[in-house]
């Protein structure tokens, strides 16, 4: 017990969640008090010591189901089940022959047809009925995965395998026709949308089930430590903006308030912090009273919290697209936080979007409403920051005061037009800072088109920020 | 170290008296907070039954709660404690001539003259109590290390007095709205719970027990169409409290089973943004 928890923590540090020493003697503890046999309470005993951040427990789920995988009854792989199952299947065709009467030939559950299957599969969705799903995803695995012991290939492979061989979208429509069916009609839009949902979540679990299928079969293969390692994911704040995928995409909105509210606070605490400002004279007369008159105390005026203006100009081409669509979000959470945040987005031309964010409260809809009204072509839609720069200096280089901290967002690819660097070198004369933060890897900085070095030297600091934990260490450092 | 509970299904039924409904891992987290003696880190998003759960853990094992509300601001004499200067000063002046200034010193700096704020007011009790730290994500980063000694040692220090420790553990929950990342030491030395929006079965039951007087049949419509609206890229997703207060509503407008219609036009009171409504309500209606 003692070494697979050992291997366990040791696995959630090789997956990047931070476990302290004294988390896991908690943990060591918990697991006294709560049987292992209670695979849930086990879970949630161990989570609740290990994991201290939710963005976390995805990764620690993962490696908590390989690891534990073989544990508790109604997880082994064995044949015992298939008994169950075929008692289960009986029962269903006892029920269908005294349905219709057609009579079917009883028989064990691998002797049954594909069609057979998904017949039963149907049901099981239709009802919502767990133990038959799960059987049932264990069967589709034995059956359709065609796993053999010691091939290298991934559980996506066999998953796919599996997943065609049953077609869930269709079998979805269909449970939409049974329950059309059943009512006798038509369904009224509202309920015909929420049996879709339950549908689409029932099949959801299902895959579920099937994935987990494969997971304890390959862990049962291969062991679990050589498991876990092909299932490492980068941890949400790890995940690279270029390369995000969807789900991840929306893991990294849900961390971007947090973020804006603790950039907010760094600004606005320099000022509560700061330096005192001149006596003030009232004040100081006021308290000198209780001291008979003399002026023991002197009171000082606070300086007056100025309040941080933001100009963020970012670049939206196609180059650095899938972090564009992210710093837009970020300028949509940050405009939120300060009262006076002006956005800019360029590709060759550039354009203010300040209205955009401001005019409706849907980031979604904003985003849509910069990628479609935004001027930002100029000639011909390849990034030119040159040009951008000259023309954000021409319009809005007047608004550009002491008062102002420049975000600059992009890759400094220019495709060898001119950079123009004298602007930034001018804002950075006006503004209070300027900041570059660039999406690519240090290591592709200055190669190619890529001219960050040049418009660096202008700015108040370059950061590499390609993921939340480096946005968030800007943050850090900004105070 | 705590027996409060006997095992994880205890806590559950317990919580169950008193109108709570916990899943496994409220549950199995309660149950070990009281046996490790630790203090549990509660997150999640807003309207999940957060605070809730700290009362009705005190309901369930009879305790009194004391209730300390972060805001930013908050200090040491609002949080630990904080010497009753008047009175003070009254002893002083009250024998002026006779006791000599040894004795004086001594004495104003005497359990007498402490007033006790919820935290030392949580560990100096007699009698069973649940500590309840809302919002903890308010206070600024500073002011969260006054909390690091009370939740590791239950103890506090106090300059003129000495170290005044627990006489019982009392249970601990912190609340947090996420709204901040909270502090490495805050997080180490607690349980984490993620309380999230519960499964549609879950919210069933709660709406079941929380309004009286509904159906079966409409407690299931509602909660399905909760989950509906919650799969939806809203502002502000519907919140346990929020459900609750839309069944209430449909309960007294005496609707027994929602059609698109109705669910439209009292959408107001699970959704609080225009944008979220309008949306919600083209999704439910036209949706195909």
């Amino acid at each position: 017990m003692l070494d697979l928890l050992n291997g366990f923590v040791a696995e959630l540090r090789n997956a990047g969640l931070p476990v302290s020493l004294t988390e896991n003697l908690d943990a060591m503890e918990a697991v006294q008090h709560i049987p292992i046999e209670d695979r849930e309470a086990f879970k949630y005993a161990l989570g609740a010591t290990l994991v201290k951040n939710n963005s976390h427990w995805r990764a620690f789920e993962t490696v908590f189901e390989v690891y534990f995988s073989l544990r508790g009854p109604e997880y082994r792989i064995g044949d015992g089940d298939e008994s169950d199952l075929d008692e289960m299947w009986r029962e269903m065709q006892e029920q269908m022959r005294q349905g219709d009467s057609k009579g079917q030939a009883g028989g064990s559950m691998d002797q049954l047809t594909p069609e057979e299957i998904a017949q039963m599969l149907m049901q099981a969705l239709l009802n919502g009925d767990q133990a038959l799903m799960r059987a049932l995803a264990k069967q589709a695995v034995q059956r359709f995965a065609g796993m053999e012991p010691g091939r290298p290939v991934g559980g996506t492979y066999y998953l796919y395998r599996t997943l065609r061989n049953l077609d869930l979208d269709g079998m979805l429509e269909k449970l939409m026709d049974q329950s059309r069916q059943d009512v006798g009609g038509e369904l009224t839009p509202l309920e015909e949308r929420l049996e879709r949902d339950e549908y689409s979540d029932r099949i959801e679990q299902f895959k579920k089930e099937i994935e987990a299928e494969i997971r304890r079969r390959l862990v049962a293969d291969r062991g679990a430590e050589a498991m876990a390692k092909t299932l490492r994911k980068p941890l949400p704040e790890d995940v690279e903006f270029m390369h995000a995928s969807r789900d991840e995409m929306q893991n990294l909105k849900k961390a971007l308030g947090p973020l804006t509210r603790k950039l907010a606070a760094r600004l606005a605490r320099k000022r509560k912090h700061g330096r005192k400002g001149p006596l003030d004279f009232r004040n100081t007369v006021r308290h000198s009273l209780s001291y008979g008159g003399v002026p023991a105390e002197p009171k000082f005026k606070y300086p007056r919290p100025a309040k941080p203006e933001l100009m963020v100009v970012a670049d939206i081409s196609g180059s650095v697209a899938a972090f564009a669509r992210f710093t837009l979000m970020l300028v949509y959470a940050i405009q939120g936080q300060f009262s006076k945040v002006r956005s800019f987005v360029f590709i060759d031309g550039i354009d203010e979007v300040t209205e955009f964010f401001k005019s409706t409260e849907d980031v979604q809809e904003a985003v849509h409403r910069v990628n479609t009204e935004a001027d930002v072509v100029w000639v011909d839609g390849h990034s030119d920051y040159g040009h951008a720069f000259e023309v954000f200096w021409e319009r809005y280089g007047k608004d550009v005061g002491p008062k102002t901290t420049v975000l600059l967002l992009g890759d400094a690819r220019n495709n060898y037009h001119a950079s123009q660097s004298w602007v930034v070198k001018e804002i950075r004369q006006k503004a209070r800072h300027v900041y570059w933060l660039n999406p690519e890897p240090r290591s592709y900085w200055n190669t190619g088109d890529s001219i960050v070095g040049e418009y660096g030297t202008h700015t108040d600091g370059v950061y590499e920020v390609r993921n939340l934990r480096q946005l968030e260490g800007f943050v850090e450092k900004l105070a | 170290m705590g027996d409060r509970f006997e095992s994880v299904q205890q806590v559950r039924e317990g919580l169950k008296a008193v109108n709570y409904l916990a899943d496994e891992g409220i549950a199995g987290v309660a149950f070990l907070a009281d046996r490790l003696g630790k203090p549990v880190l509660v997150e999640g998003p807003a309207g999940t039954g957060k605070t809730q759960l700290a009362k009705s853990i005190a309901e369930a094992t009879g305790a009194r709660l004391i209730r300390l509300q972060c805001y930013e601001g908050l200090d040491e004499s609002k949080a630990l404690y904080e010497w009753n200067y008047k009175k003070q000063l009254l002893r002083i002046q009250a024998d002026k001539n006779s006791d000599s200034w040894s004795e004086v010193h001594d004495d104003i700096f005497s359990d007498e003259f402490l007033l006790t704020r919820p935290l030392l007011e949580a560990i100096s009790a007699d009698d069973p109590v649940v500590l309840l730290i809302d919002e903890v994500d308010r206070v600024e980063v500073e002011t969260e290390a006054l909390l690091l000694e009370i939740l590791s040692e239950y103890q506090v220090s106090i300059p003129e007095l000495g170290t005044i420790t627990a006489k019982q553990i009392p249970m601990v929950f912190l609340t947090s709205n996420n709204t901040r990342e909270l502090s490495e030491a805050l997080k180490r030395r607690c349980l984490f719970l993620h309380v999230d929006y519960p499964s549609m079965e879950r919210e069933k039951e709660i709406v079941l027990t929380k309004v009286p007087g509904i159906t079966d049949n409409l407690a299931d419509q509602i909660a399905r169409i909760v989950r509906s609206i919650r799969q939806l890229d809203l502002k502000k997703a519907p919140s346990v409290s929020e459900t609750i207060d839309w069944a209430r509503t449909l309960v007294l407008l005496g609707i027994e089973s929602i059609d698109a219609q109705q669910a439209k036009e009292t959408l107001h009171i699970l959704l609080k943004y225009q944008t979220d409504i309008a949306k919600a309500a083209k999704e439910l209606s036209v949706d195909k």
